[in-house]
């Protein structure tokens, strides 16, 4: 029998408001084995731990139970209080009453009722804890970062700057990512290439950092500290040791018919060839699917004009396993489809673009060269509309229920931009709201308003009509004045709404960190924790996280990098000491627990028994603790009952359940 | 194969012709069109009020009927057709509505939704197929272009009334096509007509008919197909482009339009 200690907290009112805190440490000291209880406002506190503290020495407590928050919260700190008092930390149990009592019940006769059940359990679990002692785990000092965009590069690059070797991971041929393909970025209006290709170069050129361009992370294993980690390189078809980066064979192959990713798909490159002419690295890949070559076995062009000897059309797809310490995702955005989105005839009129596209379109190095021109005629357009929110903050199954946040402003600079280079041109933005927190962003959309002249109508559009003159008819509404607007437009622009790059899901599902019904990576904690997973050693970077602009982005990268830094500096971690265990006694080696293992840490030994008397060789379930994360999901799917979980046994589960239903 | 059929008022009155022809070309077909009998007036417009009942009851009536016999239910006035579609919604799934109106039937079985709905053009694509019908096809109407004419009652709300893509409808253009003309595709041939607006502000009617064909003609049609007799009426007002039902010309196609 424990001598247990029992700890109400009120969490100011947000427990005490609906549970009688009193009523449930009177009730719980008639408790088996309850030598002392008391409640007290913020138990998390520094005096309310040394309350905790002071009762465990004086009334010789051998468990405790809090009954607060959900122990995700505060656990840790309650294990660490416990610790500084020479109790065992895994003699701490927690009786959430707080999520799962106070926040959900109104009324306080059954929420205390409730909440006297909860701290029971906990009690009767207590009794059966054992003093559990973490392990320990060395760490690999080497990060992998997971997309080579400016969350990316700028994570890597500060990871690197502290001296640990860091590894990007990018699919496209080239790191640089979504703000490779910007023109000119708010509120400052600089060119988004010339702030951007220089940490390109620098996480290129930086000794500490590796890039793996045109490759994917293939699969992963391990945990915190010790993640292994498969990458396949795809076949590039050029020697990256040979290449000169001079584009010869991109000038001569004759297959030119392929859509631009990079120009997104508004004009065409050939079949070998680098997104960019800023790409990193500077070494082109071939598109199997165009390559002439490649589909017919004749040209071999770029072979004959390399001067470097480096096109090798037998290259395979290469996977490198690798070791990590820590992951970061940093996978980034597209925007939507706009499929579903016929009303602003996107699909049918080339003159109705994306605010991406816009991009491009007036880049320099775009598919016009940079001039303001219609795709459909190349003539200049006289008059544009912007449509902002087109699929952000819908509520209906075609678009997305969260604002993309970055609109507002590129929006602003778009419509700027056009007014000061094209004078004559008249420039009308269709808005629900005009959302510009930020540095100097509201000042950055007034100018847009009050000295380029752009027309802020709020209102949505219901449809944009194609003329048969080729013009648009753009029919919307105008709320603060009341009225329908039909107006003609030269060309349409869709601040499209962005959602997580495709590939995340599959990402996320192999390091296990969880995803939110938008397909963001969740974060730790959205407030206290908001770059790290919740899974050990996983961290956010970037747009995977949630909607965000580059100052914003680039915090966050570095926030990131802090985490990993802070994770790698360490030599050794500690290591959960609830993991299961098989009673060899009663395992009959039937391999049903290693099937479902998602870790992998449990394998087979042939071991000497002795049943009652009888001495045998039996093959029997081996756990590596090491590996094992203690999810539990051994001990449910073991028909003999002989894989058993530490700190959660089936004893002990059992025993909450009959304290509950007692 | 039999189906019921619900004509609604108008084609008793003012667009007999959307009628006859649909009976003949369902022969044509190899289809019959059973009549409901003593079917009521469907309103002509659903409901909004989320406690109106009464108003839906001589729908469910209709749909009832059709279910006894086991048949699908066969509509060709587009607002016929929108009202029946959302009160057979709501008896499947708005418990309220389906509750009261089953109070007031006082049948001894409540009638929850079970009979199909469809329109004549979904018989046409979904049972008949639009390759069938081409192969039936006598009098080829080649070289006419057609604008389809949609409207809004046919089309929304999207998911129940799954007609076709509310945006960028094209069933009729593929009836077109089968019937050996030649489709324009236009901007706004999704646009409303105005609706029954024109009996108060007939203005405002006309000048959204005009615009709808004045997009059509710039896109090269000559000529605009209705399944509606409140757009046929609408758009009549504007002499721009002739407007025909589009059992008109599919009568016209299987070579049943002279026929008694």
């Amino acid at each position: 029998m424990q001598r247990i200690g029992v700890f109400v907290c009120h969490c100011g009112s947000n427990i005490a408001a609906t549970v009688d805190v009193k009523r449930v440490v009177e009730t719980v000291k008639k408790e088996q084995g309850v030598v002392h209880a008391e409640d007290y406002p913020y138990m998390c506190s520094e005096a309310g731990q040394a309350l905790i503290a002071a009762a465990i020495k004086e009334k010789n407590l051998g468990g405790i139970v809090v009954c607060s928050c959900s122990p995700r919260m505060h656990e840790a700190t309650f294990r660490k209080a416990a610790e500084r008092a020479g109790l065992n930390p895994y003699m701490v149990e927690i009786a959430n009453i707080r999520e799962h009592c106070s926040w959900i019940h109104k009324d306080m006769e059954e929420a205390t009722e409730k909440a006297v059940i909860l701290a029971r359990a906990a009690i009767a679990k207590v009794h059966l804890n054992s003093h559990l002692q973490p392990g320990e785990s060395l760490v690999t000092k080497r990060a992998l970062v997971i997309g080579g965009g400016i969350a990316g590069i700028q994570t890597a690059l500060d990871i690197a700057e502290a001296g640990y070797e860091v590894d990007i991971v990018e699919k496209t041929p080239s790191i640089g990512g979504r703000m490779s393909q910007l023109d000119k970025t708010f509120p400052t209006l600089d060119c988004s290439a010339c702030i951007l290709t220089p940490k390109m170069v620098d996480a290129a050129a930086h000794e500490k950092i590796n890039l793996y361009t045109y490759s994917e992370v293939e699969s992963v294993s391990g945990f915190v500290g010790n993640f292994s980690v498969d990458i396949r390189k795809k076949a590039r078809f050029v020697d990256m040791n040979k290449c000169t980066g001079c584009g010869l064979c991109q000038e001569k192959c004759p297959s030119k018919k392929a859509k631009s990713e990079f120009n997104r798909g508004l004009n065409t490159r050939s079949a070998i060839y680098t997104p960019f002419a800023q790409a990193i690295p500077n070494v082109p890949v071939i598109d199997t699917e165009s390559c002439v070559k490649m589909k017919t076995g004749k040209c071999g062009l770029c072979e004959k004009v390399c001067q470097a000897g480096a096109i090798d059309y037998s290259q395979k797809d290469e996977i490198i396993t690798e070791k990590y310490g820590a992951i970061v995702v940093a996978t980034g955005f597209d925007t939507i489809n706009l499929d579903q989105y016929g009303e602003y005839a996107y699909n049918e009129s080339p003159d109705v673009i994306t605010s991406l596209e816009l991009e491009r379109v007036m880049n320099a190095a775009g598919p016009t060269k940079g001039h303001l021109e219609r795709l459909s005629d190349g003539k200049a357009p006289k008059e544009i509309v912007f449509i902002q929110c087109v699929g952000s903050r819908c509520d209906d199954h075609r678009g997305k229920p969260y604002c993309s946040k970055i609109c507002c402003m590129y929006t602003a600079k778009h419509a700027m931009l056009i007014r000061d280079k094209y004078p004559d041109v008249n420039v009308t933005v269709f808005y629900i709201d005009v959302r510009t927190p930020g540095k100097n962003f509201d000042e950055f959309y007034r100018r847009a308003v009050e000295e380029y002249g752009v027309n802020y109508i709020k209102g949505q559009v219901g449809k944009v009509v194609p003329q048969p003159d080729g013009s648009l008819l753009v029919q919307g509404s105008d709320l603060l004045d009341g009225k329908q607007i039909k107006m003609r437009a030269d060309m349409v622009v869709l601040a499209t709404a962005i959602e997580p790059e495709a590939g995340v899901r599959k990402i996320a599902t192999m390091l296990t960190a969880s995803i939110d019904t938008n397909n963001f990576l969740t974060e730790a904690h959205p407030k206290l924790r908001p770059v790290e997973s919740p899974t050990a050693g996983v961290f956010l970077s970037g747009v995977c996280q949630g909607p965000k602009d580059i100052p914003e982005t680039v915090s966050q990268a570095g926030a990131a990098a802090v985490k990993v830094i802070g994770l790698l500096a360490k030599d050794k971690l500690l290591t959960n000491p609830c993991t299961a265990e098989s009673d060899t006694l009663l395992c009959n080696g039937c391999s049903v627990c290693q099937n479902v293992c998602p870790y992998g840490a449990i394998g087979y030994e042939d071991k000497e028994v002795n049943d009652h008397g009888i001495r045998e060789t039996r093959r029997v379930a081996v756990v590596n603790s090491a590996l094992c994360q203690g999810c539990g999901a051994c001990t449910v799917a073991c028909p003999s009952g002989a894989m058993d979980l530490k700190g959660f046994s089936n004893r002990q589960i059992l025993a909450e359940v009959d304290a509950i239903c007692r | 194969m039999k189906y019921s059929y619900y004509p609604g008022c108008t084609l008793r009155t003012k667009a007999k012709e959307l009628d006859t022809y649909a009976r003949k070309s369902a022969e044509a077909l190899g289809f019959t069109l059973e009549e409901v009998e003593n079917w009521q007036c469907c309103g002509g417009v659903y409901p909004l009020g989320t406690d109106e009942v009464a108003t839906k009851l001589s729908s469910v009536r209709a749909l009832r009927d059709a279910k006894e016999k086991g048949q699908a239910l066969v509509t060709l006035c587009s607002a016929c057709h929108h009202v029946l579609k959302r009160v057979n919604d709501d008896m499947k799934n708005v418990p309220k509505v389906r509750d009261a109106a089953n109070l007031y039937m006082g049948e001894e079985e409540p009638y929850m939704g079970e009979t199909e709905v469809l329109h004549f053009l979904e018989v046409l694509r979904d049972k008949i197929g639009f390759e069938e019908l081409a192969k039936k096809v006598v009098n080829p109407l080649t070289g006419k272009k057609i604008g389809a004419y949609y409207g809004c009652l046919l089309l929304r709300p999207g998911q129940i009334l799954g007609f076709d893509d509310p945006e960028n409808p094209t069933i009729i253009e593929d009836f077109i096509r089968a019937i050996g003309a030649e489709p324009v595709s236009y901007a706004m041939r999704n646009e409303c007509c105005g609706g029954y607006i024109s009996l108060r502000d007939g203005e405002k009617a006309q000048n959204m008919c005009d615009a709808i064909m004045e997009n059509a003609a710039g896109f090269g049609a000559e000529m605009l197909l209705t399944a509606c007799p409140l757009c046929m009426y609408n758009l009549n007002k504007s002499d721009k482009l002739p407007v025909y039902y589009f059992t008109e010309l599919l009568a016209e196609a299987l070579g049943v339009k002279e026929a008694e």
